[in-house]
């Protein structure tokens, strides 16, 4: 009958419940969005490191990947030493260049990446097939700015000379194929060639270098000892872990997860008041019944438990809703932050996580429990006798 | 009186705190009550009727004195087992009816069984017996906004006997009653009395007083006539 009167009690004053309930539930929603913006990014950097098993990257030494246009020499001996390697499965050279695509009324830019097609984690292939000697797939951005199509052929250039106002390391390709760059933003205009082409296509100054490998290890064993077996090898090389990557990121990111956390501090607290003033006005309603129910022999445990259950059904019904409006406004969140340029289109800010969601909502639930333990205990401590002379008084 | 005392308080005070000054509610009273009595409490507002109650009852204990029920020195015991001797022992009556709200008439009969333990088909026969008992079978689902005062009392009276008790305790019964629906509850006390309950009524109302086969008289806190009145036919 506890379980039917707390229900009872909840109902009996349904708007002001309800209200309740949505405060619990903004509270909750709230609270649910900062655990994932505060692990989704993390966790959405690991996994976009972590696809097609790629767990070290090795770049010019004291650069990260991509953050600098110098360039790793020697690649194809450097390819092998790494290739033996204990722990190494695969080594995919990565050479980056900016390219042209001449032709039209004025050249597309575009970001190209020399890619070894048999091993390589820098696209998707959507549509076609992939690089050949003289053949290019190409990002849905670039296809629209230069209105090719597959099977198209495409004037590229590498360089541009000021003096001779010529175009440098030209070369006709056509494009094979339609891709995703997994680490490049849905906007970005990008192309992938084979390495020797862009290697090619570079002159000299690129001839056998790369700006930087990816290297598969073995699935499910710590790749930490290649990595430093790698940076052994070659001197002039860092090799990052996927993890140390994602510390990288996390360290320049602290302050996304302290405000996080903090906002998320303060969703529990505001959800913990919200439910002990509920819980206490309801209580101090119904001082007079009670004592009543106190008076004709009802215990304390049951008034407690009775009370108690008001709150944790406040709190459940809240988070319930909180878990469904922290999802939608998640979403929305993430279409606007996700909407910010330059960002790889994987990139998630706010990424569920059932663990983590549910801890989140498992706290405010237990928290709504510790709020409805003080009315629960001022309303079991009542003095019988005085309160039903106040009420009779009253 | 015959037999032995049902109720038996022995020199009980009862005191307040009131503004730092104590308030001496009940002031050294002595009484027995046997099986099957009806008594009558009466005095002006003030003079400790509802705190002698309150000590008969076990819901407030006497500062200084004893109260034993049934045997049972209910002054000494712990609040957990007054709370339990409360439930299956005694039956409240309040002048404010105090039922549940949310609650229909059947379910506030079957609150104190519920709270007793008592199997779910065998309160909810009990509990249309005791609306049968009290007149009120047609209202079982009605919750107390749609009952009259006086039928909000009779399902009080019903919930109080629910545990079947050793005695019943009324405070102002008929206190927010018109005179006929006060004459109802009147004649449902009498003829509880009349199937074996003992009663103890606190009240202002010459008729409910009337009803009873003893009236003790009580002045600030004390007892200061306590009288049988004539078994009627």
């Amino acid at each position: 009958m506890r379980f039917q009167l707390a229900a009872l009690s909840l109902r009996r004053h349904a708007s002001r419940t309800l209200l309740a309930v949505l405060g619990v539930a903004v509270s909750a929603a709230m609270l649910l969005d900062m655990v994932m913006l505060a692990t989704g990014m993390r966790q959405s950097f690991a996994s976009l490191l972590g696809r097609n098993g790629f767990t070290i990257r090795v770049s010019p030494r004291g650069t990260l990947p991509f953050d600098t246009e110098a360039t790793i020499g020697q690649a194809r001996d450097a390819t092998v030493a790494i290739e033996r390697i204990a722990g190494v499965t695969a080594v995919a050279p990565v050479l980056g260049t900016t390219i042209h695509v001449l032709g039209g009324r004025n050249p597309v830019t575009a970001f190209a990446l020399g890619v070894d097609p048999a091993v390589q984690g820098d696209y998707q292939l959507l549509d076609g097939r992939g690089p050949t000697s003289n053949a290019l797939v190409a990002s849905d951005a670039l296809l629209r700015a230069t209105g090719a199509r597959i099977g198209d052929t495409l004037d590229v250039a590498v360089g541009f000379d000021p003096q001779l106002r010529t175009y440098t390391g030209r070369r006709r390709v056509v494009v094979s194929g339609r891709a995703r760059f997994t680490y490049l933003s849905a906007d970005d205009r990008a192309a992938a060639l084979q390495l020797a082409s862009v290697q090619a296509m570079g002159g000299a100054d690129r001839t056998d270098r790369v700006s930087l490998f990816m290297v598969r290890t073995v699935p499910n064993v710590d790749p930490e000892a290649a990595r430093v077996a790698i940076e052994r090898a070659l001197p002039r090389v860092t090799a990052l872990s996927t993890a140390g990557a994602v510390a990288e990121a996390e360290h320049r990111l602290s302050y996304f997860r302290q405000l996080a956390f903090i906002l998320g501090a303060v969703s529990l607290i505001v959800g913990f008041l919200l439910v002990t003033t509920i819980v206490t006005v309801s209580v101090n309603e119904r001082i007079g019944e009670i004592a009543i129910m106190r008076a004709i022999g009802v215990s304390r445990s049951h008034v407690v438990h009775q009370i108690v259950i008001e709150g944790i059904g406040l709190s459940l019904a809240g988070a319930a809703a909180g878990l469904i409006l922290g999802l939608f406004t998640a979403r929305w969140l993430n279409s606007i932050l996700r909407g910010f340029p330059g960002l790889p289109d994987a990139i998630d800010f706010f990424l569920f996580q059932p663990d983590s969601a549910f801890r989140a909502l498992a706290l405010l639930v237990v928290s709504g429990i510790a709020a409805g333990i003080y009315p629960a205990w001022r309303a079991a401590s009542l003095p019988i006798s005085a309160t039903l002379r106040e009420e009779a008084v009253g | 009186m015959s037999g032995q005392p049902l109720l038996l308080v022995r020199d009980a005070h009862r005191d307040y705190p009131h503004s730092g000054e104590p308030v001496h509610a009940v002031r050294g009273v002595s009484l027995d009550v046997a099986q099957g009595e009806y008594v009558a409490i009466v005095g002006p507002s003030g003079c400790g009727k509802s705190t002698l109650l309150n000590l008969l009852g076990a819901i407030d204990r006497p500062t200084t004195g004893g109260v034993t029920i049934a045997g049972t020195a209910v002054s000494t015991l712990t609040d957990k087992a007054a709370t339990r001797f409360r439930l299956t022992n005694i039956g409240f009556v309040f002048q404010r009816f105090y039922l549940l709200p949310v609650l229909t008439a059947q379910e506030n009969i079957e609150l104190p069984m519920a709270e007793a333990r008592v199997p779910l088909a065998e309160r909810r026969d009990r509990a249309r017996e005791l609306l049968g008992y009290v007149g009120l079978t047609a209202r079982a689902d009605h919750r107390p906004a749609e009952l009259s005062g006086g039928e909000q009392q009779r399902v009080a009276i019903a919930r109080a006997l629910a545990n079947r008790p050793i005695v019943l305790l009324a405070d102002e019964p008929t206190g927010e009653l018109d005179a006929r629906t006060g004459g109802d509850v009147i004649a449902l006390f009498d003829r509880l009395n009349r199937d074996g309950m003992t009663l103890v009524v606190v009240t202002h109302d010459e008729k409910l007083a009337g009803a009873a086969r003893r009236v003790i008289h009580m002045l600030d806190g004390r007892v200061i006539r306590d009288e049988p009145l004539l078994r009627r036919a």
